[in-house]
């Protein structure tokens, strides 16, 4: 497990932010027994009341659930969540600052739009089947 | 536990003000950082505290009770010591013994293990022929074993290197979440403390000028750079507490929110400083 700060946002929402992108990736399974504040305190040399602050938060969003005198577990159905809440944030994150960019380049719709296949051709990226 | 509270307290020696109405208050159970450039007074503050010296005026309950010679309060603060303060010839066990005798259950496992951790061969080696950084070690071994409920570490990590800094800071979050107390780390060093203390107290020019929780305080304050002419403009009715130019590029850094309504230019580039940046700007003269 490795955690990385930097001075973007507080410390906090930085550890709630990579527990989120632990529970999307796979890391850390539903059902599983999140790393308790104990732990990532000790480990990461942070105030515990500052990681309590951060894992409170995917509880408020129903990513973990406390199981009372266990600890911390990643809730059933966290991971589609987050994938939902990130489709939804999809183009405010993503294709805004990509269109932006390519406007300060210079780079006209068709260009990008041209630009976009060929990333697929590439092969690097599969192309998800329509649903 | 009781909070401890500090109402404008004054300290002078001869025409020289160290401290001027300081007003504080310490809860139990968290970990506070005394933040303050060489000599601006915090080891007044804390030998205060503890009732080591007198002040002026002013008053320091625990409670609803002065610490001034009550020793029902003052058994519940332990303020790191100077090794100056220990006789000649202390050895590291009977540093132990003393703090036994003073506080009471005192933790030995604890001091044993952390012994060892600290790379200490024998608890019978004496103070003084410990380099500087094992002589820190030394005294932190005591302060984190020692049974009080408001523990004050003064410059906690002098002379430590960095694998006994990682085992101190590794050490206080054991120690803190096993028995939960109130510790205050005063240092100037404090790139390394920002995340393990919750709030801060800068004592500067005789005060105390910020009282605040990390994350707020770091929150409200602003990196903006970008070219010159641009961060003028933009930081023109702002708080600014510092700038800086490097070849057109100027940075300023701000205390206070950012206005809502002005927008901000594409080139200009807006961060949260780090404690470090926030303290030098905060106690600028």
């Amino acid at each position: 497990m490795q955690f990385e700060f930097d001075q973007t946002e507080p410390i906090y929402q930085q550890i709630a932010d990579q527990l989120e992108d632990m529970i999307f990736t796979g890391l850390l399974k539903e059902g599983e027994q999140a790393p308790s504040t104990t732990q990532l305190s000790q480990e990461l040399h942070i105030n515990p009341a500052t990681v309590l602050k951060g894992m409170r938060q995917l509880v408020d969003r129903g990513l973990l659930e406390k199981h009372r005198g266990l600890g911390m577990f990643v809730a059933a159905g966290a991971q589609a969540k987050i994938v939902e809440e990130r489709k939804d944030t999809f183009y405010e994150t993503y294709i805004k600052s990509l269109l932006e960019e390519a406007s300060k380049l210079g780079i006209t719709e068709e260009h990008l739009i041209e630009l976009i296949k060929r990333g697929y051709q590439d092969g690097s990226i599969k192309n998800q089947s329509p649903e | 536990m009781e909070a401890l509270k500090i109402s404008h307290l004054n300290k002078n020696y001869g025409r020289q003000t160290i401290l001027n109405d300081i007003n504080m208050t310490l809860e139990p159970g968290k970990i506070y950082g005394l933040l303050g450039r060489n000599g601006a007074g915090k080891s007044t503050l804390l030998n205060l505290i503890v009732n080591r010296i007198l002040p002026n005026s002013g008053t320091i309950k625990l409670g609803n009770d002065d610490i001034n010679d009550n020793d029902a309060a003052l058994t519940q603060f332990y303020l790191m010591s100077e090794v100056s303060l220990y006789p000649k010839h202390v050895t590291l066990k009977q540093m132990w013994e003393m703090a036994d005798l003073s506080y009471g259950s005192f933790n030995f496992n604890r001091a044993r293990r952390l012994l060892k951790e600290f790379d200490i061969q024998d608890e019978n080696v004496k103070l003084s022929n410990l380099s500087t950084g094992l002589q820190t070690a030394a005294k932190l071994i005591v302060a984190l074993s020692v049974n009080a409920n408001y523990v004050f570490l003064d410059e906690p990590i002098l002379g430590l290197d960095a694998n006994h800094r990682d085992v101190f800071y590794q050490e206080l979050l054991k120690a803190y979440e096993e028995n939960v107390k109130t510790y205050v780390l005063s240092t100037h060093l404090i790139e390394e403390i920002q995340q393990l203390v919750e709030h801060i107290f800068i004592l500067d020019n005789e005060k105390i000028t910020v009282d605040a929780d990390v994350d707020d305080l770091l929150a409200e304050m602003f990196v903006i750079s970008g070219p010159a002419m641009l961060v003028e403009e933009y930081v023109k009715d702002q708080n600014v507490l510092g700038t800086r130019s490097l070849a057109g590029i100027k940075t300023a850094f701000v205390r206070g929110a950012l206005s809502e309504e002005k927008e901000i230019p594409d080139q200009i580039q807006i961060k949260h400083p780090d404690l470090q940046q926030a303290f030098i700007y905060l106690t600028k003269k």
